[in-house]
């Protein structure tokens, strides 16, 4: 064993990591860059006229998610995003966008907007969430169980079943998932602030990018 | 220096090219997928499950060089370079689509990447496992001698 020969070695290890940490920073880099120039040159893409929104119209730090009612870790988030709402009042517009990637999701998306149109929207996404478990689990999915748990969102069933098949809402999950395609969302949720997406994934990092641009813009 | 010393020279030098290409080709496989989040294929997977301990195996046969290496990464990189060879058929279009084996999830024929207009993901894993196995063999002509 040739000292000159582990120097070798060793040094191509740390070259080889360098080029990967390297090539990745500047990757992410240019995909930020790229989505800023979208946020600016195509705000639709990322707020669609259907869009569901939460929060006040003046709010600067827009907060697009890109959700799926069956998705666990959407799930988990909810309460998150809307702390993070309520500790920033009136800074921050939640935009509710749909990448239903699971099996029959646009089932749920359907009774979502669906009960949009009698003024329960987030109170059903509320009961959704909560309730997941029960009609989401992933060896077992029962979607049909959803509807024991309507009733408490305050929903008239009746009007649900009939809205829920409007072609509407399927060219607005259509859209949505194009849109998604468009912004590489292959994860839920996909989140965007002020069109900046969230590049590495967790509640620390959302909230930084969350308060960074709280910081510059008020 | 004497000739066996150049010869075992050259031999650890074969083993140590080897280890750069894997090692190359591991981490841009891996940036493409943790990085670029292109989500690998199955054809993909079969690849990688020969390529990732070949680039520990050939570590460990740099010290001290170890004939046997030859041994045991040999049928590493064929069956490497058969999978390799297998997508590069399919994602040129030779073999028809109806008989790729991945009909869930993600198509083994898509294209991702395309550099300078010919340089696929999957021409460049059949290039440096092509190389590999070159490498291996020659080495395995020389051992021999």
């Amino acid at each position: 064993m040739r000292k000159q020969d582990i120097v070798l070695v060793l040094i191509s290890i740390g070259f080889l990591i360098f080029l990967y940490v390297l090539g990745a920073s500047i990757y992410k880099n240019q995909q930020a860059k790229k989505y800023e120039f979208m946020a600016q040159e195509n705000a639709s893409t990322f707020v669609r006229e259907h869009s569901q929104t939460l929060g006040s119209d003046d709010a600067k730090v827009y907060l697009v998610e890109f959700s799926d009612p069956a998705c666990e870790t959407c799930s988990a988030f909810h309460p998150f995003v809307k702390k993070m709402m309520a500790v920033n009042p009136g800074k921050i517009k939640l935009v509710v966008r749909y990448a239903p990637f699971h099996d029959g999701a646009d089932y749920f998306v359907k009774i979502l907007e669906a009960a949009r149109k009698q003024g329960k929207y987030w109170e059903t996404l509320e009961v959704m969430y909560k309730t997941q478990p029960y009609w989401a689990s992933h060896h077992n999915p029962q979607p049909q169980l959803i509807w024991k748990f309507l009733p408490s969102a305050g929903l008239d069933l009746e009007k649900i079943r009939n809205d829920m098949n409007d072609p509407e809402i399927a060219k607005l999950i259509k859209q949505d998932l194009a849109d998604a395609k468009t912004l590489n969302v292959r994860k839920t949720p996909g989140f965007f602030v002020n069109g900046k997406p969230l590049t590495i994934f967790g509640y620390r990092q959302l909230q930084e990018l969350v308060e960074s641009e709280i910081k510059e813009y008020y | 220096m004497t000739n066996l010393d150049q010869a075992s020279n050259a031999n650890w030098t074969i083993i140590f090219i080897c280890w750069i290409i894997a090692s190359v080709s591991t981490l841009g496989s891996l940036f493409f997928s943790e990085i670029m989040e292109f989500p690998p294929c199955a054809l993909c997977w079969y690849q990688r499950i020969f390529m990732f301990p070949l680039v520990l195996i050939f570590l460990t046969g740099l010290f001290p060089f170890d004939k046997s290496i030859v041994k045991y990464a040999l049928p590493l990189a064929i069956l490497r370079w058969c999978f390799a060879f297998y997508h590069y058929l399919l994602y040129s279009g030779i073999i028809p689509e109806s008989l790729q084996p991945c009909s869930q999830g993600v198509s083994c024929s898509e294209t991702y990447l395309d550099l300078f207009g010919f340089l696929t993901i999957p021409m460049l894993s059949l290039i440096s496992f092509s190389t590999i196995v070159t490498l291996l063999f020659i080495l395995k002509r020389r051992l021999s001698k």
